[in-house]
This record gives C-alpha cells, structure tokens and sequence, in this order.
C-alpha cells in the first residue's frame, strides 16, 4: 500500500498522531491537506481497522457495506429527540427500527445477509436502545455471528452511561469500533437535552443526571482509547441548544483521542411525537450544518459521509436493503458460504489500487495544467457505489459532492433527494426538488440523463454531463475541471 | 402487592425485565408481563419499583 490511498476522496479519518500533527501546523485540517490521511501517516494496526469500515473510511464507504440488528431495545436515558414508542416502515432515522430480533435471528439474518451482499465488512449495534446498557442481548448476538463469520467488523453505538462496565469485554470479544453519543460537555446545556437517566437503580433527573452522564461518558472514551479502540463520537447539532457548544465538545473529544467526530442534524418533526417534535425545535439548515462543521476542521476528524441511517439498516451508506432481508424472508437454517465474499474482497483490493492510479494521474494533469489559485468548483456525482460514476440521474436518491481544485478532488457531503424517476418518467415537480438541492452545484455527473432534465438543469445553471459514464469519480471531476478552467479535458474514453 | 404492564403502551424494550429483582417479569405471548405471585413491588431491595424506574413510557408500569 503506498501513502496515497486515503487521500483519495477527502478521507476523513487519520491516526491521532496525524491529527495532532494537523493541528499543529495552523489549523491545517486534514480535510485540507488530504494527502496526510495515508496509511504512511497512520499505524498500521489503524489502517488495517478503518480501510474497510464505511463509517470509518470515506474511500471504503465506496465499497463496503455495513449492516445493523436492532438485538438491544432497552435503554437506560431518556433523550428528547427519541420517542420510543414511534417506529414507521416509511421512517428513515437513527435509531428507529421495524423489527426487533433476537440474538439467534439476528445471527441468522447476518449469516443471510453475508450470503447475498458480498460488500458486507461491518455488523453493527446500534439501537433501538442502548448496546451497552441492554449488554447481554448485544453480546449474545455477537458472539453467535462470529463462530460462522470470524472476519466480519464488529461494532456498537452506545450513550456511555453503561460503557464503562463492560469495556474490557469488547477487547475480549475483538470489538475495536465504538460509537459515543456525545451531544454536550456542559451539564447545564445537557438538562435541556435528556429529562432522566436510569442509573445504579435509580431514576435521576435535572442536573444531576446530566452530571453522571457526562462524567460517564468521558470515563467512556478515556477507557476506549486508553484500550487502542476507535472511537468515533456522535453529536446531535440542535439549534439554540447545543450548536454553537459543539465546538467546545469537538476540543474536548478530540483532546481525549476521539478518532472521528460525526455532526449530524436534528431530525425533528410533530409526527415523530418526540419533545422536539412536538415543542417545534427545529433542526439545522444544511448551511449551518456546514458552517459548524467547517468551524470544527481543526479539532476531531470530521465525518462527512454519515447518511444517519436506520438501526436495521443493510447495504451500502445510501442504499438500504433492509426490506430484502427481513426475518419472514431469511430461511430457518442458513450456511455461510464464504464465496461470494471473498470474491469480492480480491476484485476490491484490485480495484483500489486502479482507482487510486486513476485519481493520481488526474491529479498530476490537473496540477500541471491549471494555475494554482484557480476557482474550486462543486461537482455532483450520482453513483451507486464503486467510486465510479454509475448511476441513471432519475435513479439517484442522493448525490455525493466533490470539490475540486488545483490540489485535487475532495469528497464534501453528500445531499438527499427523493427518486425523482419513478416507474420509468419523471416527475416535474421532483425534478425541481432535485435542482433546489443542487443549489451551488455547477456541473451533475452521472451514467445517463433524459433530455428534459438536461434542459431544465441548464436552465438553472447546472451542466449534465453523461460523457463519463462507468469513469473513476476523480478523473471525470477533474476532467471537467480542467476544461472549465480553459484548458483541454481529458478524453472521455480515459477509465 | 404487585405492579403490572399496561399492554397498550408497553413498546417491548424489555429494560423491566432484566432490572427486576425478584425475575418476575417474563416475555409471555409478544408481551411483557409480570407475574404477581413474585412482584414485591421491590420492597426491601429498591427504593422504587424497577420496572416503573426504567420504563421509558410514563403509566405504563403501575400498581395493579
């Protein structure tokens, strides 16, 4: 492996040396200088955990998938954007879940899964309820699926407020991935986020309970990164309450050796029946998801690739197959058969290394060609995975965005929308939904487009492109980028 | 002297079940049920009845 492999998208993870590193140069964030992120710049015992976690790699979300068994519903504190009596097929939220399983399902959904979905790479717990707190059921599950699945990642999101009892199992078990919802430092700020907490057989409410939480959940991620296991932090971005503090949680998490810090947005509305919901907390814009973000750069690594995805959720990061696989259609005795897995693994490991050429030469012509101060440009992509550019733009549920300068191809975000193709025409009215969330976007890439689309995306001032259909992401953004920029695009046929 | 689960607002979660003291709550029929031959509404263990201290729905663990 040489040192560029994660550079490659924006990849926003790195060691903590790296990030300490980043910091120390002024406030150089890694998302800036990509080429930091490379496994040359990160032990290898990290680079071995992270390269084939999509949530923990931004390249490996390119390839592997991840799934979740919602095995542990009970939970130990009460959250205000959580209603644990709501739960809606039509729903796609953190923690909400249509089928709730047992350890020996859940294994037995996994090894189905396995079977069929050969990106598979992570198995995850994640709610609803708390892993940590509903420990047995979690861990019971686990270790059904791993007599049959010994390679597969295993990793749990947890509040903290039970993580410290059972962190020295997670070594014994091989779990080196944990998830902390961390949505506050200040215990004051916390009272207006969790009404009670159930600990040490108590239910503890106001500010104490915001104090033991907190102090859990620092003695949470000390233990974690004290043991060597990554530690990602979740926050939930709630504005007027913990927005502008998220900042100070993303010094402090980082301080401690958090490996990641993920932000995600409030997801509030009065159906969901949540306190949010129904007192009219309103979530972020994406705007000022990205300006908090952007002020984040120079602490904790920042995730930018979390698609907030339900807790049964299978398949790739954007995609969930979780309908395909549930428990009335998984087969009462099932075999792993590792086929199809390894097949796969030996036609990723070659196409990494094929795409990461690709996106160097383009970087090297791209260097070599535009000035260096030139305009960056904001491109959508429409892909199904892969890293290539693959997918009918009407087909597309959501669009990853890239940033491209002279330095290179970064991935930014990626931005929703509903199918605006649905049952073979589209839709006007969703065609406009589709250009609204493209807002800033100058150019769409994707495998193919209808001509009223194209029209209407000119209109407003986006330029379709199909000529780079099944093209690497990379050379056809900087292909683009280089023919905006006055000089010569590189041919089409280039893969 | 004993608690039980009002059925219509129990989400399942089953955190009663593993906080009691005396294994009186049992996963009967897709529902969560206790069984007042053991209930002691936590006497002489807790301050308050477990089930009522955890479960996230209010009146939903309450005296019978």
């Amino acid at each position: 492996m040489t040192g560029n492999v994660v550079s490659l998208g924006g990849l926003q993870v790195a060691s903590r040396d790296t990030l300490s590193k980043a910091m120390e140069s002024e406030g150089c964030s890694s998302s800036a200088c990509g080429s930091s992120d490379g496994p040359a710049d990160m032990a290898p015992e990290i680079w071995a955990k992270v390269k084939d976690h999509p949530c923990y790699s931004e390249e490996a979300h390119h390839y592997f998938a991840r799934m979740h068994v919602a095995v542990a519903p009970a939970c130990n504190i009460q959250c205000n954007y959580c209603n644990r009596k709501y739960d809606c097929a039509n729903e796609s939220r953190p923690g909400v879940v249509s089928e709730r399983l047992s350890p020996e399902a859940a294994a037995r959904k996994v090894i189905a899964v396995a079977n069929e979905v050969p990106q598979l790479s992570v198995l995850g717990i994640a709610g609803p309820g708390d892993s940590a707190y509903d420990w047995r059921k979690t861990k019971a599950t686990f270790q059904k699926v791993v007599q049959q699945l010994p390679d597969i990642k295993l990793c749990i999101s947890t509040n903290g407020l039970a993580m410290p009892d059972h962190v020295d199992e997670l070594l014994d078990m091989n779990i080196d991935h944990v998830t902390l919802t961390i949505n506050m430092i200040d215990p004051e700020i916390g009272t207006q986020i969790y009404p009670w907490i159930f600990y040490d057989h108590r239910r503890i409410t106001g500010l104490e309970a915001s104090q033991i939480l907190h102090e859990r959940q620092m003695q949470s991620l000390d233990m974690l990164v004290e043991r060597g296991i990554l530690v990602k932090v979740n926050s939930v971005m709630i504005p007027g309450i913990n927005d502008a503090h998220l900042l100070e949680v993303n010094k402090e998490v980082k301080k401690r050796g958090a490996f990641l810090h993920n932000i995600m947005p409030l997801i509030s509305a009065p159906e969901h029946g949540t306190v949010f919901g129904l007192n009219g907390q309103r979530g972020p814009t994406a705007a000022e998801l990205k300006t908090l973000q952007d002020a984040c750069s120079g602490g904790a690594n920042l995730m930018k690739h979390c698609r907030q995805c339900r807790a049964d959720a299978v398949g790739l990061l954007g995609e969930d197959r979780g309908q395909e696989f549930t428990m009335d259609q998984v087969p009462e005795e099932v075999t792993y058969d590792p086929s199809k897995r390894d097949a796969y693994k030996e036609w990723v490991a070659g196409e990494r290394e094929e795409r990461r050429a690709a996106a160097e030469e383009a970087k090297a012509e791209t260097v070599a060609t535009v000035a260096e101060d030139a305009d960056a440009l904001l491109v959508a992509v429409a892909t199904k995975g892969g890293g290539r550019i693959n997918q009918h733009f009407g087909h597309a549920t959501e669009f990853q965005i890239f940033e491209v300068d002279a330095e290179g191809v970064r991935f930014v975000t990626h931005r929703r929308c509903d199918n605006y193709c649905v049952g073979g025409y589209g839709e006007e009215d969703k065609l406009e939904l589709v250009i609204k969330t493209l807002e800033g976007i100058d150019t769409i890439l994707c495998a193919k487009i209808g001509d009223c689309p194209r029209e209407d995306l000119a209109a407003a001032g986006i330029e379709a492109i199909q000529d780079y259909a099944y093209d690497y992401i990379e050379t056809a953004v900087s292909a683009v980028y280089r023919a905006r920029m006055g000089l010569p695009a590189a041919s089409a046929e280039i893969a | 002297m004993s608690y039980k689960i009002v059925q219509e607002n129990c989400t399942v979660c089953g955190a009663c079940e593993f906080e009691c003291p005396n294994a009186a709550i049992s996963f009967t029929n897709d529902t969560y049920v206790i069984d007042p031959d053991l209930c002691t509404e936590c006497e002489g263990s807790f301050d308050t009845p477990q089930c009522a201290a955890v479960c996230p729905v209010p009146e939903t663990c309450v005296p019978a």
